[in-house]
């Protein structure tokens, strides 16, 4: 594992390296590239970088136009914004399956210090329900990289749910879109989780073998479409089955998780996640350990239902 | 095509309009008919299109942006050629590919999916700034209704068009000066648009009469202005060629019954 590094910076350097290889990426940005990180790719390739000012909606409306010229855009702001564009990205992008790449940064509590208002609980949940679109969260810098690549390849829209906060940065991993990858094995219970919250859940599990508890944990990076073969095979094999992330429990990966696991009989089944209530200001870890998403708080959790 | 004959397909198109909407029961008549000129003048005269190749990489865009007017815009690509004229039966149908609004994916000549007001401008600017990075020669219209001039995102593609310094683009107003709940001044004053449009960077082109071909052709004919959008505001009426359906709100979401339907295509015959 080397030094820590967020998924935001990656998204920079992925996209830089991606231009390289490919004319046809270019990038929106509204008034945040040297946040999202895109200011990498602008360095680079000053001409194929297309500032939109603080308009969001104008710039995924735009930036489906430049699709059907051929073009790859990457459209990029706050996570939390995307909500602001919401029916654009319905109606424009995703309603004619336009070649358009979403990648919004700074989601969920570890935003940390701007507070609620900033703190995306809902993309995920907003981005699933649209037909057609990709939503993916890779948990470090490796995956973030091979995600740039891969949303390039699709053909439609594709979301990338990225972070603000360094994580750990773990050794080249497999990558296929719609593939979850287990990380850990263990018969006691099975972990999807998804973004920063892999590096929360593997500190976890190393928390509940250290108490005898061998558990599994799943990094399912693709949200959508997820890999309803894989959690019904380890729902099978663990029986008790935990979601974890850094999101509302509402509409994120637990519901996802849930609708293919219902009516199954002898199943635990716990989202844990944002409970229906919004951010607030606070150093990252701090606000994490105040929603309980902490690597301890999450072991405890797992330990009192045996 | 002489005047005379854009004029005769103009009366076709409104036609069509009737009998589209009335067959359907459903539809936007009123603004379909002001925005008839408009389009007749682009499609059969003013952009560089082939219907045999509807999607060649140099040929101009259309974005109905007024997406509801799908009327007008079905009734012209299918008289220019784009589909058969037998499509129009199915119109807001089941399984057709003539949805309630544009859809890119399901009509041939149908530029953008839109529908949701605000966002076709959006779209064509994105489109004309695309063109400019691939160094394609093609020319963006998108088609705005005035009432649509009330979104926001309106204003944010405008301000973007004038950064882009896209003289690729060309913003048309079909500017009928009524929307669903009644006048624009009674719902949502515009003020002055075209000073609006001039301040926000773009060449400003008025169009006394945008139901007159001449005037409308005069106005798309003239040549560009380096480094500007321009906008041509043409001054329609609503529900025009139909007496009983000009000038009136009431006709923007509703279709003619079967007696209406008689008494429009009596108006509107060769």
């Amino acid at each position: 594992m080397s030094e820590k590094k967020a998924t935001r910076v990656a998204y920079g350097e992925a996209l830089a390296e991606l231009g390289l290889k490919n004319d046809k990426i270019v990038v929106l940005d509204a008034d945040l590239a040297s946040a999202t990180m895109t200011s990498i790719f602008k360095k680079a390739f000053p001409d194929r970088h297309f500032e939109c000012g603080i308009a969001e909606a104008n710039m995924v409306t735009m930036a489906t136009g430049m699709s059907t010229m051929g073009l790859i855009p990457f459209a990029s702001t706050f996570a939390v914004f995307g909500g602001r564009c919401f029916e654009q990205i319905r109606n424009s992008v995703c309603y004619p399956h336009n070649n358009v790449k979403f990648g919004f940064t700074h989601a969920g509590l570890t935003v940390g210090e701007d507070g609620g208002s900033h703190q995306a609980i809902e993309d995920v949940a907003l981005m699933r329900v649209l037909p057609g679109m990709t939503v993916i969260a890779p948990c470090d810098a490796n995956e973030t990289r091979k995600a740039v690549a891969a949303a390039a390849e699709i053909d439609g829209p594709v979301y990338l749910r990225l972070a603000r906060l360094p994580t750990a940065v773990y050794d080249d991993m497999p990558f296929t879109v719609g593939k979850g990858h287990v990380m850990r094995e263990g018969k006691a219970a099975v972990l999807f989780t998804y973004g920063i919250m892999v590096e929360v859940c593997l500190e976890a599990a190393d928390l509940l073998a250290a108490k005898g508890l061998e558990v599994t944990v799943v990094n399912m990076h693709t949200i959508k479409p997820l890999d309803e073969e894989l959690v019904r095979a380890l729902a099978a094999r663990c029986h008790s089955v935990y979601t974890v992330e850094e999101h509302s429990v509402i509409g994120g990966l637990g519901d996802a998780v849930a609708s293919v696991l219902v009516g199954q009989d002898g199943l635990r089944f716990c989202k844990i996640g944002v409970q229906d209530r919004f951010g607030q200001s606070g150093k990252p870890l701090d606000v994490l350990r105040e929603y309980g998403l902490c690597a301890d708080q999450i072991a405890d959790r797992i330990l009192a239902d045996r | 095509m002489t005047i005379q004959a854009l004029e005769a397909t103009c009366r076709q198109v409104r036609r069509d309009i009737i009998n589209m909407t009335a067959d359907a029961n459903s539809g936007h008549p009123g603004g379909s008919l002001s925005v008839t000129e408009i389009l007749v003048a682009l499609y059969f005269d003013k952009m560089n299109i082939d219907p045999k190749n509807p999607k060649a990489p140099g040929r101009d865009r259309l974005v109905m942006s007024k997406g509801h007017a799908t009327p007008a815009l079905y009734g012209v690509l299918g008289r220019r050629g784009y589909f058969a004229p037998e499509e129009f039966k199915g119109f807001r149908q089941l399984h057709s590919i003539l949805q309630g609004h544009p859809d890119m994916k399901k009509c041939s000549g149908v530029d953008a999916s839109t529908g949701s007001l605000g966002q076709g401008a959006s779209i064509a600017a994105g489109m004309a700034l695309g063109a400019k990075y691939e160094k394609n020669p093609c020319h963006v219209y998108a088609i705005l209704g005035d009432g649509e001039c009330q979104e926001g995102l309106i204003w944010e593609a405008a301000m973007a068009a004038a950064h882009y310094k896209l003289d690729n683009l060309t913003f048309i107003l079909d500017n009928n000066g009524l929307q669903i709940d009644g006048s624009n001044n009674e719902v949502m004053s515009l003020g002055d648009i075209p000073a609006k449009f001039a301040a926000f960077g773009f060449r400003v082109i008025e169009v006394a009469d945008g139901n007159d071909l001449g005037q409308v052709l005069g106005a798309l004919n003239q040549p560009a202005e380096a480094g500007k959008p321009t906008c041509i505001i043409c001054r329609t009426v609503k529900g025009k060629g139909v007496t009983f359906m000009e000038n009136q709100a009431g006709w923007h979401g509703k279709a003619p019954n079967n007696e209406q339907r008689e008494q429009a295509l009596k108006e509107l015959e060769a």
